[in-house]
């Protein structure tokens, strides 16, 4: 695919800078998207669990001989069905099923991997994540999955919010409870895949959950925190690439470690300023 | 028209019955043969100790469990079967409160038309006026836009009244809905209750220990004890001897001021 060169300034005026900006801009726009219904649904560490049965996926692709990106689909969207499975019938606990989930699928990853020719460079990419050497095949998957997670967003939004703020008057009211949840345990694994190459499957669930960290600390609405979720979201990324090209740094942990710093500020900035609100709404 | 016919047609509507429902726990039995019928327009309030089966009740009722004998039908359907739930309006006992994402009072409120409209389908205009009869009609228009979590309990509460409300139903259940709440919450919720029976003709079926509030009003109270124990005006309850707690002088200071 023929990238126009110099159409952007530097940081990013090189093809592969380009690749790994588009690339990452849709996973800044998705996770956050999805992210913003997981953490109200107090299932934050979720994308971590599927993380981990991704990479089982990822060692049964190289193992079989298949691409391991679609490999870890199958996985994680097997996996994320099984923990809703588990909690729904409150078998477990949703915390306890994700660490079932959780500890199996690393043993599975990293016996499948050792397999499938041990921890060679390209296994690193899946688990620490590296925008930079994303080729054009890789990126019309992630915007293939992205355009088709944001789209599914965008219908189920109204019942998916219902959903995760109350569950039991949702069942009442005649809402499909169980397909909702499965189809929002679906669309968590698929981001998981899907955003696995930008910043890594050790890091992605922290794109789900930490710019909805900072949105929800800056908004007043739940449409609001997922708008400005999304948009903290964009902008670690944009500006994690940037100084991961300017500093030689690894890309991936960079996206999340800008993200987490916005938090920090916006906490902070909240706490020093609410106060100060506080009194002089009391008049004081 | 025969005779029956015409008399069925002069009575109210039987929206949810419950006919010699029974439910245990295991071996532990929770309800045993409980007789009970909410007609529209009627305001019926269900009392009696902690642990007497109400919430199970409501449950068996809604169809969120199934009687261990017995029938219940909710609009003529069982429960299980009834698919028009947007004639069921529900205020559950403890809502999520503590919601880790802010949402605002007609954000939450606007979730009680997903019923009636379809969940996957855009709002209309109608829509939009609906939640906004549903909050003026419980006092929370100007705090549409503020997030549910700085709102007082009894706010809140009023703001999952609404919810139920929005979707217009023709049955209203409400668990403990003014437990703790404000005085100004409280006059607000009897206002909003009434205004549902008489302009809309709904009925009402209300589990709380505090009737204070709505004692005037009530047509019927229903004690339950695992059975039912009484079922009647709320003015012969006094009379009856039947007590509302575990102990028999248990009597609440509504039922003697109204006495």
């Amino acid at each position: 695919m023929p990238w126009p060169v110099d159409a952007l300034p530097y940081p990013f005026e090189l093809g592969f800078m380009q690749r790994a900006l588009v690339a990452g801009v849709v996973v800044g726009v998705f996770a956050p998207m999805i992210g913003t219904f997981v953490v109200q649904k107090r299932m934050s560490l979720i994308g971590d669990g599927i993380g981990h049965l991704a990479f089982a996926g990822v060692g049964a692709g190289l193992v079989a001989g298949v691409s391991p990106i679609w490999a870890a689909l199958v996985v994680a969207i097997a996996g994320a069905l099984g923990i809703e499975w588990l909690r729904s019938r409150r078998s477990a606990s949703g915390d306890l099923a994700l660490a079932l989930f959780f500890y199996s699928g690393i043993a599975a990853g990293v016996v499948l991997v050792s397999l499938g020719g041990g921890f060679g460079a390209s296994i690193l990419t899946f688990l620490f994540g590296q925008p930079l050497t994303v080729n054009d095949e890789e990126i019309l998957t992630i915007v293939g999955l992205g355009a088709a997670i944001v789209a599914a967003m965008l219908v189920l939004r109204r019942g998916l919010f219902a959903v995760v703020t109350d569950e039991d008057w949702s069942r009442v009211a005649g809402l499909p409870v169980g397909l909702l949840n499965t189809v929002l345990a679906v669309i968590v694994a698929a981001s998981v895949v899907a955003a696995m190459r930008i910043v890594g499957l050790l890091l992605v669930a922290a794109m789900m959950v930490l710019p909805v960290a900072s949105g929800q600390v800056l908004a007043r609405s739940f449409r609001g925190t997922l708008w400005w979720s999304v948009a903290i979201g964009v902008a670690s990324v944009v500006a994690g690439l940037a100084a991961s090209r300017l500093w030689g740094l690894a890309p991936g942990g960079t996206i999340v470690l800008i993200a987490a710093g916005v938090f920090a500020v916006v906490a902070l900035v909240k706490r020093a300023t609410i106060p100060k609100l506080q009194a002089e709404g009391a008049g004081l | 028209m025969t005779a029956s016919e015409v008399l069925a047609e002069a009575a109210p509507a039987t929206l949810v019955e419950a006919s010699g429902v029974s439910f245990s726990y295991g071996r532990q039995p929770v309800l045993e043969d409980v007789d009970l019928r909410v007609r529209a327009g009627e305001f019926v309030a269900l009392v009696g100790p902690n642990g007497s089966g109400k919430s199970t009740l409501l449950r068996v009722l809604l169809g969120s469990l199934a009687p261990t004998s017995g029938t219940v039908r909710l609009f003529g359907e069982p429960p299980t079967r009834f698919a028009d739930r947007a004639r069921v309006g529900y205020v559950p006992q403890r809502p999520v409160l503590d919601s880790e994402v802010p949402a605002t009072v007609e954000e939450i409120v606007t979730a009680g038309r997903l019923a009636r409209r379809g969940w996957w389908r855009p709002l209309h205009r109608e829509d939009h006026v609906q939640v906004g009869h549903a909050l003026a009609s419980v006092g929370l228009a100007e705090l549409a836009k503020r997030p549910l979590n700085e709102l007082s309990g009894g706010q809140q509460q009023r703001a999952f009244i609404a919810r139920a409300f929005a979707g217009e139903p023709d049955l209203l259940v409400l668990d403990e809905p003014i437990a703790g709440v404000d005085a100004e919450s409280q006059r607000r919720f009897r206002d909003s209750i009434t205004h549902l029976i008489v302009e809309h003709g709904a009925g009402v079926l209300l589990v709380s220990h505090e009737l204070s509030a709505v004692a005037q009003d009530l047509d019927r109270v229903v004690v339950l004890k695992r059975r039912i124990v009484f079922d009647g005006p709320p003015a012969q309850l006094a009379a009856s001897g039947v007590s509302l707690g575990v102990h028999p002088e248990d009597l609440p200071l509504w039922l003697e001021e109204l006495g």
